[in-house]
């Protein structure tokens, strides 16, 4: 088990409205699938370098809602919801998704298709995002820069310093 | 003039399919007009068009050779797109790389933990057995 080597996150824009996410883990199926559905878990990671996760509802059932929410180290809150379209355990989850501003409502929502493949101690975790429009896949990929990015340099900096 | 707003920079430029399709073709060498007329099934006014708007914002360069004229990408026009998503696709990476810690410590107390169970490995492998009560 020491096989660590990972790849790194790919974004690409297959179409107007679409946005592809895929990132390669040295670590088996159920896990990764495991550490993406587990509101415990998800705390850990979801907030990156941005901020600390307050919240982290899943219902994970089709119908079934979810709802994440961000304190950002700007001292701003985000938070996203929907609902679960389609599960597959260890295989796929499909989910609406909205990102919570002023005015936005339910039929703003993406769909998210996350796809986990792979076999033995490696996954590859698909993320595909349908948005409906250019402009709401615009202000998505705008959101991701939320936080200040110099900021998330240092802390990801101090991160490798306090690893070594 | 009414493309103007379509002109205006190469994010607009390259939100329209058909052009993307063109600079995907390009990204592979140099050709002519009658080339990707070929390649891309299009018709000729309109590949014309699109390699004019695609001009217009500098994403694609065309230059003189004997009777043709030979278009191919120009890459430096397109980086404030690849900036654009480069930064996105880093806030994802930070959010994996806590996420591959995250697998590791799973995978630890995973081949650990046959018999017991340990605090991060929850309910979800403990209850194989007795699970009765959810019938």
């Amino acid at each position: 088990m020491t096989e660590t080597t990972t790849g790194t996150a790919k974004v690409t824009l297959p179409a107007d409205d679409q946005i592809l996410i895929t990132r390669e883990f040295a670590a088996p199926r159920h896990l990764v699938y495991r550490a993406w559905t587990t509101p415990e878990l998800v705390k850990r990671f979801w907030a990156g370098h941005r901020g600390t996760m307050r919240s982290v509802e899943i219902d994970l059932r089709v119908g079934g809602r979810w709802r994440y929410v961000l304190d950002a180290n700007g001292g701003f809150e985000v938070a996203f919801h929907g609902e679960y379209r389609e599960i597959v355990p260890n295989e796929r989850i499909v989910s609406s998704e909205v990102y919570e501003t002023p005015g936005a409502s339910d039929d703003d929502a993406a769909i998210t298709t996350t796809t986990f493949a792979g076999s033995g101690d490696r996954t590859s975790l698909s993320i595909l995002m349908e948005t409906g429009s250019r402009e709401v896949r615009d202000a998505i990929i705008e959101s991701g820069m939320e936080g200040g990015m110099q900021e998330q340099m240092d802390l990801l900096e101090e991160l490798a310093a306090s690893l070594a | 003039m009414a493309r103007a707003a379509t002109t205006t920079d190469v994010f607009n430029a390259v939100a329209e399919p058909r052009r993307r399709e063109i600079l995907d073709v390009l990204a592979g060498g140099e050709y002519p007009v009658n080339d990707l007329v070929r390649l891309l099934g299009m018709g000729q006014p309109q590949v014309s068009k699109h390699l004019r708007v695609l001009r217009e914002v500098g994403a694609v360069d065309v230059r003189d050779e004997g009777r043709q004229r030979l278009y191919r990408l120009n890459g430096r026009a397109l980086k404030p797109i690849h900036d654009w998503v480069r930064r996105f696709e880093r806030s994802w990476e930070e959010r994996f790389e806590l996420l591959d810690s995250v697998l590791e410590e799973l995978e630890r107390t995973h081949d650990r933990s046959t018999g017991e169970e340990s605090d991060h490995d929850r309910d979800d492998n403990g209850h194989g057995e007795g699970d009765a009560a959810g019938r």
